[in-house]
């Protein structure tokens, strides 16, 4: 374990303590349903294995009623289909030389906070500092959500949800200096970001699933931005 | 029919690392083509902030809470003060606002 390892772990502390928070109340809500077969043991065991926040709090509805395993199958695709786009976007800041079974190993922790911090740091991003970066916030998604489970009565409302804003803080501090920088990235910003409300309050359009409808805004928004705005080479070999 | 919860983990877990380890692996050329690092480029922003927005505003228990959370946020970020400052300060102002309208 060298430098880097410590430097992702240093990096990944706030994300550790939302991600607390924020499986806390998955814990809450799967002690709800026992007799589905929520427990301590696999409500922690979902958390440890799948690490989606949207993906897992679906999966608990869609257990309830009962879903087929295809059903399961495909809406976690759709909620999760932009981790996909993150791991495109990522792997251009891996070193090339990167080996698959490291490669195999940070894909497994590629939030959307984690792949925020990653591409906001230096690149190429070492394996060590990846890792680093990985290892507490599954860890705290993990005991989180047993804790939740176990407890969920012991943190008071008002501090959970508060910390509930913190993981969206966290991914504003990551976009808003770069939209001030760079007028291109300002623009595609914006049209994500109208595409995303257009999506939310258009009646009809609205019954679009929260996760896919981020991947129609991505998809669109950064490809009016390659066409309108496409990058030059050096500034892509930050 | 009802599967027992482990077989539900065990599609969720495959289906997710799949969505995620494939582009780091099997796609691990790296791409030469303008226009798609270009498009690579834009996704962490556009991303990022089609998960923000309007979201955000929904995710404490009033959306006054959250436009003030969200606001400071936004202030902090645009001069560039860091990740937990940022999120810190959120929290603390949604907090700090929730308490206010829990008193009057």
């Amino acid at each position: 374990m060298n430098k880097s390892f410590f430097k992702g772990l240093r990096h990944s502390l706030p994300i550790a303590i939302g991600y607390f928070a924020v499986s806390f109340s998955f814990g809450i809500l799967t002690a709800k349903y026992l007799k589905f077969g929520f427990s301590a043991v696999s409500s922690g065991i979902l958390s440890l294995t799948n690490v989606t926040s949207a993906g897992q709090f679906a999966a608990v509805t869609a257990i309830a009623g009962g879903a087929g395993l295809v059903e399961m199958a495909i809406l976690q695709f759709i909620i999760n289909l932009r981790y996909a786009l993150m791991g495109f976007s990522l792997n251009q800041k891996l070193p090339e030389n990167m080996s698959l079974f490291q490669r195999s190993v940070i894909a497994f922790g590629n939030t959307d906070e984690i792949f925020a911090v990653a591409i906001s740091g230096k690149y190429p991003l070492s394996f060590q500092y990846m890792l680093g970066l990985e290892v507490l916030p599954v860890f705290t998604w993990t005991a989180g959500t047993v804790v939740g489970f176990l407890a969920g009565e012991i943190l008071p409302k008002s501090v959970s949800t508060a910390l509930g804003i913190a993981l969206y803080g966290m991914l504003i501090s990551i976009v808003t200096p770069v939209a001030r920088k760079e007028k291109s990235v300002r623009t595609v910003v914006l049209i994500s970001v109208m595409l995303s409300c257009l999506l939310f309050y258009t009646p009809f359009l609205n019954k679009i699933n929260s996760g896919f409808a981020v991947v129609i805004c991505t998809v669109i928004s950064s490809a009016v931005g390659a066409v309108f705005f496409p990058v030059k080479e050096e500034e892509n070999e930050v | 029919m009802r599967y027992n919860i482990y077989i539900y983990i065990l599609v969720m877990a495959v289906v997710t690392y799949l969505i995620r380890a494939l582009p780091l692996t099997v796609f691990n050329k790296k791409i030469k083509n303008k226009y798609i690092l270009s498009f690579l480029h834009y996704v962490p922003y556009t991303c990022l902030s089609a998960m923000i927005l309007p979201a955000i505003f929904y995710s404490t228990s009033s959306i006054i809470s959250a436009v003030a959370g969200f606001s400071v946020a936004v202030i902090l970020g645009y001069f560039k003060k860091g990740l937990v400052t940022v999120a810190v300060s959120a929290s603390i102002a949604v907090f700090a606002v929730e308490m206010i309208m829990h008193i009057y």
